[in-house]
């Protein structure tokens, strides 16, 4: 059963290959090569809830030496968000490219960022964090230029000078760890770790480097140029995924592997700066002139989120009470992964169909694009966390932790940045409704909108009303 | 006591601060980009002072093989940023 796990880095790489030596067949392998990877992440989900966590040494050498991977149930959920945006994504991609030539360039980088991604999310050591993180920074650039124009080329190197500075300062702990402990797996190193300057110096430039990539506030000026100017299907994943990936490293360094080290206030400062973050990137969000400006904008603003969960988890004592926060904070991500892919899908179709994406010509939208605008304001139901969203289900227990612990103002933070969200998602529906006739049908190009109303579908209605197993799997991650 | 090894490590530990700071203070691509190569240059320092272990004794592999396929994505990633940054001067030229 373990094996499945070297199957999800395994079969992405090897349809990155096949797409770039056949590019003619490239749309049919992507979408066998998608189907099967989402399945295995699936299965791998089931696994890990029934058997807790995976975990494979790769060609028998034993970890140290060789490359172990490994899967609990925060790896597994992930894994699977990133399937199933990776493939409603593939699906939207192979009909929003409409030259052969374009497909031919964008399908290989494709399959290597899933690859990246779910290496990273398997990864068990630091060094193959280390390359996994820039495996995945290397296919997100290239991914980002794809749009061609002068903006794109210049957001797409700015954001590989950012995530490089990134990458190696993390690199730069990473050797200091192992001056330090002589070792770069994680389940060994939370044993080991004891606090003092090695370990401080180390984990302080590894979360600096790993903050520059996530673009937290006010590390955040490069994301907004590069995610707004990238073709529709990298935005999405760029915004769901790439982000959370380095998130994600970040929870694993303080909860699971410096866990003894990390200090009130070091969480308070994280705390603070998702909190400006919320406020600065919901702001800018209602302020800015065009759609994908402010899908990303509003990235900046629910990556706050999960920042300003850190002070109210780690004020937590470990046990019931704080699961129930780390559930809330997962949901939180996830929800955000689905709904914003599933938002700059549909942005894209509207900017395809009408040349533009400024907010204020988009009277009509509601008529000639239904679906599309139904899945714009599914998205938005999520961004700002209304009931039955899994953002709604996440912000309550972010707000019942913070109650608990007595920081009541990360509250007021939270109810300031949904009332901004419900600002900047109401205006454009306001703009997007106007006085003309309705067409015959409600789905108007089919096959180019399904994907983007199953994704803010499933942050608003499947992640909120099924998202019990997910504190159950948390659970499950000893 | 300052031994051979600490001189390395610690000369590493300054290469990384010099490359740090010419790739946070200068404008032009080129000069950021010959900062971060440098910083690399000061961590793979670091490493293989680490690998270290007396004398006579056969230095630690794992930071070796650490420093080889860092060199290999540093120069991937260095090739990436050039040809973007040619990308920038040819659409510049065509605006």
């Amino acid at each position: 059963m373990n094996d499945t796990l070297i199957w999800l880095v395994a079969l992405p790489l090897v349809g990155s290959i096949a797409t770039l030596l056949l590019p003619r067949q490239a749309t049919g392998l992507v979408n066998v090569t998608a189907v099967a990877t989402t399945a295995i992440a699936g299965t791998l989900l089931y696994t890990v809830a029934g058997q807790g966590a995976l975990s494979y040494e790769i060609g028998g050498w034993m970890a140290g030496l060789g490359i172990a991977l490994r899967a609990d149930g925060l790896s597994s959920l992930l894994l699977v968000m990133t399937a199933l945006v990776v493939l409603a994504s593939s699906f939207y991609a192979g009909a929003y490219f409409s030259k052969t030539a374009e497909r031919a360039r964008f399908w290989p980088l494709w399959l290597m960022l899933w690859t990246a991604l779910n290496a990273l999310l398997l990864s068990g050591d630091l060094f193959n964090l280390y390359v996994t993180l820039e495996l995945l920074g290397l296919s997100a650039v290239a991914l980002a230029s794809l749009g061609g124009k002068l903006a794109a080329v210049q957001a797409a190197l700015r954001y590989l000078l950012v995530g490089l500075l990134g990458s190696m300062m993390f690199l730069a702990g990473v050797s200091l760890i192992y001056a330090g402990y002589g070792t770069l797996d994680l389940a060994t190193l939370a044993q080991a770790v004891e606090p003092g300057p090695v370990a401080w110096t180390a984990l302080a430039l590894m979360t600096a480097g790993l903050l520059l990539k996530t673009a937290l506030f006010p590390l955040h000026f490069w994301l907004p140029p590069a995610h707004a100017s990238a073709p529709a299907p990298v935005s999405a994943v760029l915004s769901a995924l790439v982000v959370k990936a380095a998130f994600y490293l970040i929870l694993r360094l303080w909860l699971d592997v410096f866990a003894n080290m990390v200090t009130p206030a070091a969480a308070r400062l994280l705390g603070v700066m998702g909190a400006a973050a919320i406020l600065w990137g919901s702001w800018r969000a209602l302020r800015t002139e065009r759609l994908k400006l402010l899908a990303a904008y509003s990235t900046v603003a629910q990556l706050g989120y999960l920042f300003l969960s850190f002070p109210v988890l780690l004020a937590l004592p470990p046990g019931p009470a704080r699961d129930a926060a780390l559930g809330g904070l997962v949901i939180l991500a996830l929800t955000h992964g689905f709904a914003k892919a599933g938002l700059f899908l549909a942005i894209g179709i509207i900017q395809q169909r009408a040349g533009h994406d400024r907010i204020r010509e988009l009277d009509g939208t509601a008529q000639r694009l239904p679906a599309t605008t139904f899945a714009i304001a599914l998205g938005g139901v999520a961004l700002i966390g209304l009931p039955p969203s899994g953002a709604f289900l996440g912000k309550w227990q972010l707000i019942s932790g913070a109650f608990a612990t007595g920081q009541w103002l990360w509250v007021l933070v939270i109810i300031a940045g949904s009332l901004l969200a419900a600002a900047y998602m109401f205006r454009v529906l306001g703009h997007a409704f106007g006085n003309r006739a309705y067409p015959q049908r409600a789905v108007t190009v089919a096959r180019e909108e399904w994907p983007a109303l199953v994704l803010t579908g499933t942050a608003v209605i499947g992640l909120g009303l099924a998202g019990a197993p997910v504190w159950q799997l948390l659970g499950s991650n000893a | 006591m300052m031994t051979a090894h600490w001189l390395y490590g610690l000369t590493g530990c300054l290469v990384v601060a010099l490359g740090l700071r010419t790739a946070l203070l200068h404008a032009t691509l080129l000069h950021r980009l010959i900062g971060i190569n440098v910083m690399g240059a000061g961590v793979f320092l670091v490493l293989i002072a680490v690998a270290y272990r007396g004398p006579g004794v056969a230095p630690d592999p794992v930071p070796q093989a650490l420093v080889l396929t860092g060199i290999v994505v540093a120069v991937s990633a260095t090739a990436l940023a050039l040809a973007l940054g040619r990308r920038l001067t040819a659409e510049q030229d065509n605006e």
